[in-house]
């Protein structure tokens, strides 16, 4: 309709791009950054990496592996088991449950998990002894903390019980997420409170709850480096005993970010398929 | 149930499925349902109308207790709905009691709701299985033969979300009766429907009342009460302003404000 038109209107159109010079500018700058750091790896003695590849698998440093593993599963079955009931609790319609609910994230949420866990490495002096038997009332047997008590026990707990408190706030979001209208069509069917959680409630909050715990799990794998506090053998702990008498400082502590980087790296395939199962029936 | 001095109601001596007497039910300080009087009979398809927030559907929720009611009495097939009484006092029913007496009373909503991590199939299954113990094999043996009688033979292994309306009201409607119920109650089942599809679901709906299912259906669907309904009520205002027979009611309101609101939806 213009004037100067040279072209029919049918067809295809074969008009000129928008050019994009700042994109440009960009990429070049990255490239130029990411060529300096390859150099830096390649000629910077200081990452020493054939001291690297003799401790990779040493010993010690595949026990420091198999607990930092141990202790991030464990943190995290714990941690997402007692979420979920605390989690119930906050929506309880018993103030009781919700206050004790809104007590214990308070808590564990508002201190730094390195304190909580140097406290879990010293509850001996906290409870001395550890007894079954009626409140406030009397004892049937009791032991000493100490007998039953494991360094182990403390980094396991003192992980479950800070990550419970995520969990429980991560686990709330996700039942409210779904609509009331599902909860209504499970009891007009018949089903029961608890039925209507375990086979319509919880299995769609899954689906919002998944994301957030893949991301919990993965900060669990690094905060596991903290039970060290407690102190309990793992990844971290390991490295450091090594370069306490080879002073290799750096190298081992790259070694020990790249097992990070490699564990962290299986969570995140993990991650993909289990959001893959919850996201079923919800087209993308 | 030896204690209990009222025995349950006979009514099907008298052919009833749902009796309401006085059923009132407040929110918060509104009053939605101001005494609500009402028999639906065995096989009857009664038709629920009136303009929104006239208190219909905050009815038919009372009648499978999804709504407590705050006075009045409600009875379904002989039992006292959400509560049993012994001498002058009431007691409400446990969970499980009243999870119980929704076994026999299906429910249609308006927006579905069916459970979209589940395919069809399993949406029909979920309930026989879970609160009837049915075994798997008949538990699906019947939820294909149900999904085959709405005529979604071949979409048994979609998800909600690959269904259109029409489709998915269909799936709640098998959903529903798979738990075989005495009592059918629709919550306006067709108004989020586009209009192409809501002569699917009413279809379904006209071959269950054919069928001699007692229905108690809350719709703006006029021409579904004239032929399919047995009965129409005219609710406002928490009231039943006026009931009958459809054709009479439709072509010959008595009442001023269902002359109002019918001038308004015909």
């Amino acid at each position: 309709m213009s004037v100067g038109e040279t072209e029919p209107r049918t067809g295809t159109i074969k008009a000129v791009p928008v050019r994009h010079p700042g994109r440009w500018v960009a990429a070049v700058a990255v490239a130029v950054l990411a060529a300096m750091l390859v150099n830096n790896l390649i000629t910077n003695e200081a990452y020493n990496w054939a001291e690297q590849l003799k401790y990779l698998f040493s010993p010690p440093v595949l026990e420091g592996v198999r607990n930092t593993i141990w202790l991030t599963v464990a943190a995290m079955a714990g941690g997402v088991a007692l979420g979920i009931v605390l989690a119930l609790m906050r929506l309880s319609a018993n103030p009781l449950l919700r206050g004790a609910a809104w007590l214990y994230i308070w808590v564990f949420r508002g201190t730094p998990l390195l304190t909580q866990l140097l406290i879990w490495g010293n509850i001996g002096a906290l409870f001395p002894t550890i007894g079954l038997g009626i409140p406030f009332g009397p004892e049937f047997v009791s032991a000493q903390a100490s007998a039953l008590y494991s360094a182990a026990a403390a980094a396991a707990l003192g992980l479950i019980f800070n990550e419970a408190a995520y969990m429980a706030e991560i686990v709330r979001g996700g039942i409210q997420s779904v609509d009331a209208g599902q909860q209504e069509a499970a009891s007009a069917l018949g089903l029961t409170r608890a039925q209507t959680l375990r086979r319509i409630v919880l299995p769609q909050a899954m689906r919002v709850i998944a994301p957030p715990t893949g991301n919990e799990a993965i900060s669990m794998l690094k905060n596991t480096s903290l039970v060290m506090a407690v102190p309990y053998f793992e990844l971290t702990f390991a490295v450091q005993n090594i370069y306490s008498h080879t002073y290799q400082i750096i190298p081992m502590l790259v070694m020990a970010c790249l097992w990070y980087l490699f564990l962290s790296s299986l969570m995140m395939i993990g991650q993909h398929y289990l959001e893959r199962h919850y996201g079923k029936g919800y087209a993308r | 149930m030896s204690e209990t001095t009222n025995a349950p109601l006979d009514m099907a001596a008298e052919g009833l499925m749902v009796k309401a007497e006085r059923v009132c039910k407040n929110f918060g300080h509104v009053e939605v349902l101001k005494g609500i009087d009402l028999e639906v009979r065995q096989g009857e398809v009664m038709c629920v109308v009136g303009p929104s927030g006239s208190g219909k559907s905050t009815f038919l929720r009372c009648i499978n207790h999804l709504e407590k009611i705050d006075a009045g009495r409600l009875w379904v097939d002989g039992h006292l709905v959400g509560y049993r009484q012994r001498g002058d006092k009431l007691y409400e029913l446990r969970e499980r009691e009243v999870s119980a007496q929704r076994r026999d009373i299906g429910m249609v909503f308006q927006r579905f709701n069916l459970f979209p991590h589940m395919t069809a199939l399993q949406n029909v299954m979920e309930a026989p299985m879970l609160v009837k113990g049915e075994g798997k094999d008949a538990a699906k043996a019947r939820a294909e033969q149900l999904l085959e009688r709405v005529g979604l033979s071949d979409r048994m292994g979609n998800y909600p979300s690959q269904l259109s309306g029409g489709q998915q009201q269909r799936v709640a409607i098998a959903r529903a009766l798979a738990m075989q119920p005495k009592l059918m109650l629709f919550d306006e089942p067709t108004s989020a429907l586009d209009p192409e599809l809501v002569g699917e679901v009413l279809d379904v709906m006209r071959d269950l009342a054919r069928e001699g299912m007692t229905m108690v259906v809350v719709t703006h669907e006029m021409g579904f009460a004239r032929e399919v309904g047995d009965s129409l009520v005219f609710m406002d205002g928490g009231v039943v302003v006026e009931q009958g027979a459809p054709r009479e009611v439709l072509a010959n309101p008595q009442h001023a404000r269902t002359q109002a609101f019918l001038s308004k939806v015909l």
